[in-house]
C-alpha cells in the first residue's frame, strides 16, 4: 500500500570554503554527506538534528534550490535532479517549501496579497478576482485575517509572518511540502492550531510532507516516522513511536534526554555531550559522532558505521548494533 | 528581594498605520530585579516584541512610537532619553538578542567584522586581539570550525548558527539586563541547554536581569523566576513559573498550557484556544480575551477589566477574580475556574 512519492538515494551537498587572499578553494563543508531515505504519498517524515547538521540544505537540494552535488532525487518516479529549467519549474507547483526564516524569504516590498498571490499567477490563475477570493480563503485557513492582505511582512510579529509563508506554501495544493521549521516562532495555541490544519490537509488531499524541527514534542506528535541527522548524514530513522520509545543512536538517546519539560518540578536527566562538536568541513573518520559519544569503543574512529535495519524498519548507522 | 533594575509603568506604543491606530502595547507594567529572570509569554502578535524594541528604542518610526508611559532603568526614564544616550546603553548596558537575526546581521559584512566591532566598541581591543575574542565567543556558543566561521557571510551559516551569532555578540558586554527575544527557535534541544547555561551563568556571574521572551514553556519553566504573560497588548496574569505553569488563573493561560504538546502522550488531536486574536483598535472595550473565552458573561463585553489580586504577587486580568463580582453574578463560574 505505501507507495513511494519521493526517494532520495545518496543526496549530497558540499559547500566550497574560500580563504586567503586570493578567495581561493581552501576546503568543503560537507552539508549533506550521503543521504538515503524514501518518503511515501500521504506520510508526513519529521527530521531532526543539531542546529548546523545539514536539515535546511537537504530541503533545498531536494527542490532543486540549490543544486546537490551528487545523488538522485525521485519525486514520482522521475529522477528531478536530470530536468531542465521549464520542467523544474513546472514541477514546484506540486513540490513547495516553507522556508526556516520567514523574513528573509518574503519580498519586503511585496504586499501580502501580492506574496501569497504571485505562485497562484504564476501557475495559471489569471484572473486577479479569483485569485484575490482564494488569497483571502489561504489567510483565514492559517488564523489570519483578510485585512491583512494589503500589509506588508514588517508589519507582522514573527509568528504571523511564518503563517505568511505556510499561506503561500498551500496556495496550489502541492503534493509534498517541505516545512522547515514551520511552527518554531508560533506560542503553543497558535501552533496547535497550525498543527491540527496540517494533518487536516493531509488527510483531506493526501498531502505528504517533510517536517523539518528542532521541537522533539511537535515533531512526534505530527509525524509518522523520524529521521534523526547528525553532521550531514541520517543517524537513525524508524517509526516515530519505536524511535521515541526506544532510541538506539547514542545521538538520539542524548537529544531525547534534553527536551525541556515545562513543569517547574521535573527534574531533568540529561545527557550532556562533551567533547568537541566535529566540523563538516573536516569531519570525524569513522562514526561522526565518536568524539562527543558517551558509548564509544575504538572501533568508532576508525570504521564508519553503516546506516542499516536493526530491526523492523528501525535504521541506525551505530557500532553497537553491528 | 533584590533592587529593581528595569521597570516598566503603563507603557503605550502604537502604530498609526493608513487603517487606523493600532494599540500594539496598550498600558503594560512590569518589573524585572537583579538578577531575575522573567519570563514573557503570550498570543503571536500580542506585542512582546515591540514592548522589547520599546525599552531599546528601537520601534520602527514611523509608523510606531511610544505614545506614553515610563521605561525606567536604573534613575533613567528611557522613554524620556535622548538617542545619544540610548546609543551608549545599547550593545552595553542593556543588550538584546533579536527574534530574527538577519534582521541585525549585516548581509555584507563578515561574521567577525560584526563581532570585532561590537567587542572594540565597549573594550579596549587591538583588532587582532578582538579576533581571538570573537573566535572564543563562537567557540562558547558551540559553533565549530569558528576559526573558519568568523570570514564568513551571514547567508553561509544555518538559521540556528545565525542566531547563536547574535546571542555570542549580547553576550559579549557582561549587560546589566539582557532582553532576549525568542533566543534559542532555531536551535536544537542539546544546544538550547548549552545556550540557556551559558545565560544562567551570566545570570549568576554578574547579577544580570534577564527579560526571556519565548513560547516554549519548557524553557520557561527551566530558566524564569517569574512570567508575565500578555494577550494582545495587555499583561493578563503575572505569578511565579511554578504558579503560573501549574496554577493558571487567566482563562487564555489556562488555554495556552492545555494546548501544550506532550512528548509521552499519544493524543491524536491538540487542544487549541478556540478562534484568533481579534484586530485590536482604539474603540476596543471589553475584556480583550472574551469573544474567545469560555467563561465570558456579559460584564466581559461592556467593561474593561483590570490587573485584579489573584494571589500573593499574583494578578489576573479577567472579571472572575473582582472581589466585587463575586457577590454580583458567575460565582459558579468562579468555583468552577478556581477547582
Ligand atoms: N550557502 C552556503 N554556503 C556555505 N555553507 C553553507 C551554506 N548554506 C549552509 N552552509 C553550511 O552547511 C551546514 C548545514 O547548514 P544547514 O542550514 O543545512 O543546517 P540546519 O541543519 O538547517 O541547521 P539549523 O537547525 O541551525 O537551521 C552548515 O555548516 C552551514 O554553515
Ligand atoms: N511596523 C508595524 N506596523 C504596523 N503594525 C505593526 C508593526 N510592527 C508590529 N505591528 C503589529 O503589532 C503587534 C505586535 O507585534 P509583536 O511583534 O510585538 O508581536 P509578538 O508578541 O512579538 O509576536 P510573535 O510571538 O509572533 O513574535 C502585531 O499585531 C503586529 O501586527
Ligand atoms: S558508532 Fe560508536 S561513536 Fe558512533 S554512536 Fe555508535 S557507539 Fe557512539
Ligand atoms: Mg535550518
Ligand atoms: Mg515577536
Amino acid at each position: 500500500m505505501s507507495n513511494p512519492i519521493l526517494e532520495v538515494n545518496n543526496l549530497k551537498k558540499y559547500f566550497d570554503v574560500k580563504g586567503g587572499v586570493f578567495g581561493r578553494k581552501v576546503g568543503e563543508v560537507k552539508a549533506v554527506d550521503d543521504v538515503t531515505f524514501t518518503v511515501n504519498e500521504g506520510e508526513i517524515l519529521g527530521i531532526v538534528g543539531e542546529s548546523g547538521c545539514g536539515k535546511s540544505t537537504t530541503g533545498k537540494a531536494l527542490l532543486r534550490l540549490i543544486e546537490p552535488t551528487d545523488g538522485e532525487v525521485k519525486f514520482e518516479d522521475q529522477d528531478i535532479t536530470q530536468l531542465d529549467d521549464e520542467a523544474m519549474r513546472k514541477l514546484r507547483k506540486d513540490m513547495q517549501i516553507i522556508f526556516q526564516d520567514p523574513y528573509a524569504s518574503l519580498n519586503p516590498r511585496h504586499t501580502v496579497e501580492k506574496i501569497v498571490g504571485e505562485p497562484l499567477l504564476v501557475h495559471g490563475m489569471k484572473s486577479a478576482e479569483e485569485r484575490k477570493k482564494r488569497v483571502k480563503e489561504l489567510l483565514e485557513v492559517v488564523g489570519l485575517r483578510p485585512f491583512h492582505a494589503s500589509r506588508y511582512p514588517h508589519q507582522f510579529s514573527g509568528g504571523q509572518r511564518q503563517r505568511i509563508g505556510i499561506a503561500r506554501a498551500l496556495a496550489n495544493n502541492p503534493k509534498l511540502i517541505i516545512c522547515d521549521e514551520p511552527v518554531s516562532a508560533l506560542d503553543v495555541s497558535v501552533q496547535s492550531q497550525i498543527l491540527n490544519l496540517m494533518s487536516d490537509l493531509r488527510d483531506e488531499f493526501n498531502l505528504t510532507y517533510i517536517f523539518i524541527a528542532h521541537d522533539l514534542s511537535v515533531v512526534k506528535h505530527i509525524s509518522d516516522r523520524v529521521g534523526v541527522m547528525y553532521l550531514g548524514k541520517l543517524v537513525e530513522l524508524a517509526d516515530k513511536d519505536e524511535l521515541y520509545e526506544n532510541p538506539k543512536h547514542p545521538y538520539t538517546q542524548a537529544l531525547l534526554s534534553a527536551v525541556p519539560v515545562a513543569d517547574p518540578d521535573v527534574i531533568g536527566d540529561r545527557v550532556i555531550l562533551e567533547g568537541d562538536v566535529p566540523s563538516p568541513s573536516n569531519p570525524p573518520t569513522g562514526c561522526p559522532f565518536h568524539t562527543r559519544c558517551p558509548a564509544a569503543m575504538d572501533i568508532c574512529s576508525e570504521v564508519k558505521p553503516e546506516f542499516k535495519e536493526d530491526s523492523d524498519q528501525h535504521y541506525v548507522a551505530c557500532h553497537l548494533y553491528d | 528581594m533584590s533592587d529593581v533594575i528595569l521597570e516598566l509603568e503603563d507603557l503605550h506604543t502604537h502604530f498609526f498605520t493608513d487603517s487606523g491606530e493600532v494599540p500594539a502595547v496598550d498600558g503594560v507594567s512590569f518589573k524585572v530585579h537583579k538578577g531575575e529572570v522573567v519570563g514573557v509569554v503570550g498570543e503571536s502578535g500580542c506585542g512582546k516584541s515591540v514592548t522589547s524594541l520599546s525599552i531599546m528604542q528601537l520601534v520602527p518610526s514611523p509608523p510606531g512610537r511610544i505614545v506614553s508611559g515610563q521605561i525606567n532603568f536604573k534613575d533613567e526614564n528611557l522613554a524620556q532619553a535622548s538617542e545619544k544616550r540610548m546609543r551608549q546603553i545599547r550593545g552595553n548596558e542593556i543588550s538584546m538578542i533579536f527574534q530574527e537575526p538577519m534582521t541585525s546581521l549585516d548581509p555584507l559584512f563578515t561574521i567577525g567584522n560584526q563581532l570585532i566591532e561590537a567587542i572594540r566598541m565597549h573594550r579596549k581591543m587591538s583588532k587582532k586581539e578582538a579576533k581571538r575574542k570573537a573566535i572564543d565567543m563562537l567557540n562558547l556558543v558551540g559553533i565549530p570550525r569558528s576559526s573558519e566561521v568568523v570570514d564568513e557571510y551571514p547567508h553561509q551559516l544555518s538559521g540556528g548558527m545565525r542566531q547563536r551569532v547574535m546571542i555570542a555578540m549580547a553576550m559579549s558586554c557582561d549587560p546589566e539586563v539582557l532582553i532576549a527575544d525568542e533566543p534559542t527557535t532555531a536551535l536544537d534541544v542539546t544546544i538550547q541547554a548549552q545556550i540557556l547555561d551559558l545565560m544562567r551563568d551570566l545570570n549568576k556571574e554578574h547579577n544580570t536581569g534577564i527579560l526571556l521572551i519565548t513560547h516554549d514553556l519548557g524553557v520557561v519553566a527551566e530558566m524564569c523566576d517569574r512570567v508575565v504573560v500578555m494577550y494582545a497588548g495587555q499583561v493578563v496574569e503575572e505569578g511565579t513559573v511554578r504558579e503560573i505553569l501549574k496554577d493558571p488563573k487567566h482563562p487564555y493561560t489556562k488555554g495556552l498550557i492545555r494546548s501544550l504538546p506532550k512528548i509521552h502522550e499519544k493524543e491524536q488531536k491538540l487542544y487549541s484556544i478556540p478562534g484568533t486574536v481579534p484586530k485590536v483598535s482604539m474603540e476596543q472595550v471589553g475584556c480583550r480575551f472574551a469573544p474567545r473565552c469560555e467563561y465570558a458573561f456579559d460584564r466581559c463585553f461592556s467593561e474593561d477589566p483590570e490587573l485584579y489580586d489573584a494571589g500573593v504577587e499574583r494578578s489576573s486580568r479577567c472579571f472572575l477574580y473582582d472581589d466585587n463580582e463575586e457577590q454580583e453574578a458567575g460565582s459558579h463560574v468562579e468555583s468552577d475556574l478556581r477547582s
